[in-house]
């Protein structure tokens, strides 16, 4: 028996489930300082403080590949402050933040700034993702050297494709310098062009103007073709149709150096959600069909999908209370995902926990090629601690993003974060 | 029969609902031929026609039937969306509320907007055309043409022909239709067809000269120009060509036969003039049976009684 130790904390009696080594089992964990420092059954230490997670799972901390924080620029819709806030309360220990920013993030200036809000605001990790192009507009690659440098850990023009081809051709080879994915977009302008909600027989008794599956299926055969012809590592940003989860597949196969992402809402719902014209459920890409759903899922389940991002995009009341035509894209994300994935994923299609904390944690950390995503000793304590069972109400006073438009308002939810640790500190705590 | 609060479509209507608006709309066809046509039915009572997209027509239609019926009649309409002013709907909405209207009648560009107002309204609505969704009053007002002109809708044989991918006319006839046991077809370029509109149970032409002898009515849409400068379809001299009922096609149609247009048409494009103003032309009774069908329709939701 040794004193007190100072800056410990110990987590006791949880399931730790960690994808790397596929431990899967009830232990204690001691954490000190920013690190793990031992896990054994029974640890017999004195914390100073010390966490009875009896029934609960313990993972690695959540890392979101894709978020949209609106910070610089629309403070009125969310903040490197308040997205970081509803990133710990969704279990999310490490996010990375989109460049569609105003200005959008295509220089160090912008990303130091970003880095220092988020060292400020000292929730979570927040990785900025640089832009392709310079002011995102598809035409001339951004100086990647000086974007890196500064700590961007991908590139996207995220909320739009590099529709050039020959531009995404040299951004492709000239990622190559760094070794850094490219975050796709993968969506036809045109063929997308007015589209609301997925073109199908929904749109079509809705009278909804459609986007269709192949205007996502066109580019990430186009993308694929990019990435074999350059070498160069693509990831595929939410994912949404049979037809993408058909052409990644083979291209893995092929061994095409490529990973790619889907969204809690692309295997959670199908289209006829948009029956209700709620604008919350008119995101991009768009909810798909049935067929597309089930894909999704299959895809998660043989691994075609490697990861599971978030795509939160806030907007305010006043934005989404538009006719469904006139209403921005986008839904929330950060603060539901881990619900959505339980009651779909675990619940009803009998995902194992290590199949989904592997495409929380280790998959998108492989991508950033960050040694996160990880529990063992000796490894940084990002850790999120989760009660799989508990019902709650989605409150909008609850909630900690600065918007609020989700379809999941009021409604009831399962599973939750009930602690999350960042460098072994704990940042986030239900109810506190 | 225990009406919803709104009409916002045709979809999902039971068969039994439908007819009970005919019922109800071909009522009120004898009032209108009355001396004096207006009866109390609805004395007290207070419509708001609330046209966000200019339309002269359905809202005068509207108008002149709330009035038969002795309600109060307000008309507001704008070009301009509320949008543009900075006004929400749910602010609209609230702000109707609160005037305490019985029934608003409601037209706007944006599929889904009466939704949202029925959705906060204690008052009726009556959907007058969304969007590209739905026109149910001109549905039933449509089928109730139909049902006069052959006695039974069950086995008629229809042809929408046009710009079946923008209409909201289209969409509610098909809708109405079906669910009366009609068979249903249309008949465009394929780039004015909505993607899986054969899963509505509608069989799909692309060449109109060779079905056009197979109907028993022929409804011909309007066609927009700016459809054309989309790229949906090459030019509206080619347009014409195909899918225009002119009077050679008109020829080949049934000897029963019925030729329909929602209005307005394009004379000479969509539809030649001869055609139009022709024997086999149901147009003008397609108006005057507006008015009778709003009633009806006003009649079922304002809760109206006959003294």
């Amino acid at each position: 028996m040794q004193g007190v130790r100072l800056n410990s904390i110990l987590i006791k009696n949880g399931r730790i489930i960690d994808a790397k080594s596929r431990f899967d089992r009830i232990a204690d964990i001691l954490i000190e300082g920013n690190k793990i420092q031992k896990i054994e059954r029974n640890l017999k230490v004195d914390a100073a403080k010390v966490i009875d997670a009896t029934g609960m799972i313990i993972s690695p901390g959540f890392i979101d590949l894709h978020c949209h924080l609106r910070d610089p620029g629309r403070p009125d819709e969310e903040t490197i402050e308040s997205g970081s806030k509803a990133a710990v309360a969704g279990g999310f220990t490490t996010i990375c933040c989109m460049p569609n920013t105003e200005p959008v993030i295509d220089n160090e200036g912008i990303v130091n700034y970003i880095k220092k809000e988020a060292e400020k605001v000292n929730l979570c990790r927040v990785f900025p993702i640089g832009t392709i192009t310079k002011k995102r507009e598809g035409k001339e690659i951004s100086e990647f050297g000086e974007l890196v440098k500064a700590g961007v850990k991908g590139f996207s023009d995220d909320g739009n494709t590099v529709s050039d081809a020959k531009v995404l051709r040299y951004a492709m080879e000239y990622s190559k310098i760094f070794d850094i994915p490219i975050f796709e977009h993968p969506i036809d302008e045109n063929l997308s062009k007015g589209g609301v909600m997925n073109e199908s027989e929904v749109s079509t008794r809705l009278g909804l103007p459609g986007s269709p599956a192949i205007a996502e299926e066109i580019i990430v055969a186009r993308d694929l073709m990019l990435s074999k012809f350059t070498g160069a590592k693509l990831h595929l940003c939410h994912i949404s149709t049979r037809g993408s989860v058909e052409l990644i597949r083979k291209a893995k196969k092929e061994g095409i150096d490529v990973t790619c992402e889907t969204c809690p809402h692309y295997f959670f719902f199908n289209d006829t959600v948009l029956e209700t014209y709620n604008t919350n459920y008119k995101v991009n890409p768009p909810i798909r069909t049935e067929i597309d759903r089930r894909a999704i899922i299959e895809g998660l389940r043989d691994g075609t999908i490697d990861c599971i991002s978030t795509d939160h995009a806030p907007h305010t009341q006043a934005e989404k209370e538009l006719e469904l035509v006139s209403a921005p894209f986008g839904m929330t994300g950060l603060e539901t995902a881990l619900s959505m994935i339980i009651m779909q994923l675990i619940n009803i299609e009998k995902f194992s926990w290590l199949e989904v904390i592997d495409k929380l944690t280790l998959k998108p950390a492989q991508v950033l090629k960050e040694r996160l995503g990880v529990i063992k000793e000796g490894a940084i304590a990002d850790i999120v601690i989760i009660n799989p069972n508990i019902k709650w109400i989605l409150n909008p006073e609850n909630i900690k993003s600065k918007s609020k438009n989700t379809p999941f308002l009021n409604k009831e939810l399962i599973g939750r974060a009930e602690y999350v640790l960042v460098n072994g500190e704990i940042k986030y705590q239900t109810g506190v | 029969m225990n009406p919803k609060k709104d009409l916002l479509g045709i979809e999902g209507l039971s068969s039994k609902e439908i007819i009970n608006y005919l019922d109800t709309g071909e009522k009120f066809l004898e009032v209108l031929d009355r001396p004096i046509p207006i009866i109390p039915a609805l004395r007290g009572k207070t419509i708001l026609t609330l046209f966000f997209e200019p339309s002269t027509r359905t809202q005068i239609s509207f108008s002149i039937a709330a009035k038969r019926l002795s309600a109060d009649v307000v008309s507001f309409s704008t070009s301009t969306s509320s949008v543009k002013k900075g006004e929400t709907l749910l602010d609209t909405a609230k702000n109707i509320e609160a005037m305490k209207v019985d029934g608003v009648v409601v037209r706007h560009s944006a599929s889904g907007a009466p939704k949202i107002l029925a959705d906060n309204l204690n008052a009726f609505v009556i959907n007058a055309g969304d969007g590209t969704h739905e026109h149910p009053t001109q549905a039933l007002l449509d089928i109730m043409t139909m049902r006069q002109h052959f006695g039974y809708i069950k086995n008629l044989n229809v042809l929408i022909i046009g710009d079946i991918l923008h209409s909201r006319v289209a969409r509610s006839n098909i809708f109405g239709l079906k669910a009366l046991g009609a068979n249903v077809a249309v008949c465009a370029p394929p780039t004015l067809i909505p993607i899986d509109i054969d899963k509505l149970g509608v069989e799909v032409f692309y060449n109109l000269d060779e079905v056009i002898g197979d109907f028993d009515v022929v409804m011909a849409l309007r066609i927009q120009l700016e459809r054309q400068e989309s790229g949906l379809f090459p030019s509206v001299r080619e347009y014409r060509n195909l899918y225009g009922l002119t009077i050679e096609r008109v020829k080949k149609m049934k000897p029963k036969s019925i030729v329909m247009h929602p209005g307005p048409t394009n004379r000479g494009l969509e539809i030649d003039p001869e055609v139009a103003d022709g024997p086999k032309s149901v147009i003008l009774k397609q108006v005057k049976n507006g008015v009778a069908m709003r009633m009806g329709i006003l009649f079922i939701h304002a809760g109206g009684k006959i003294e």
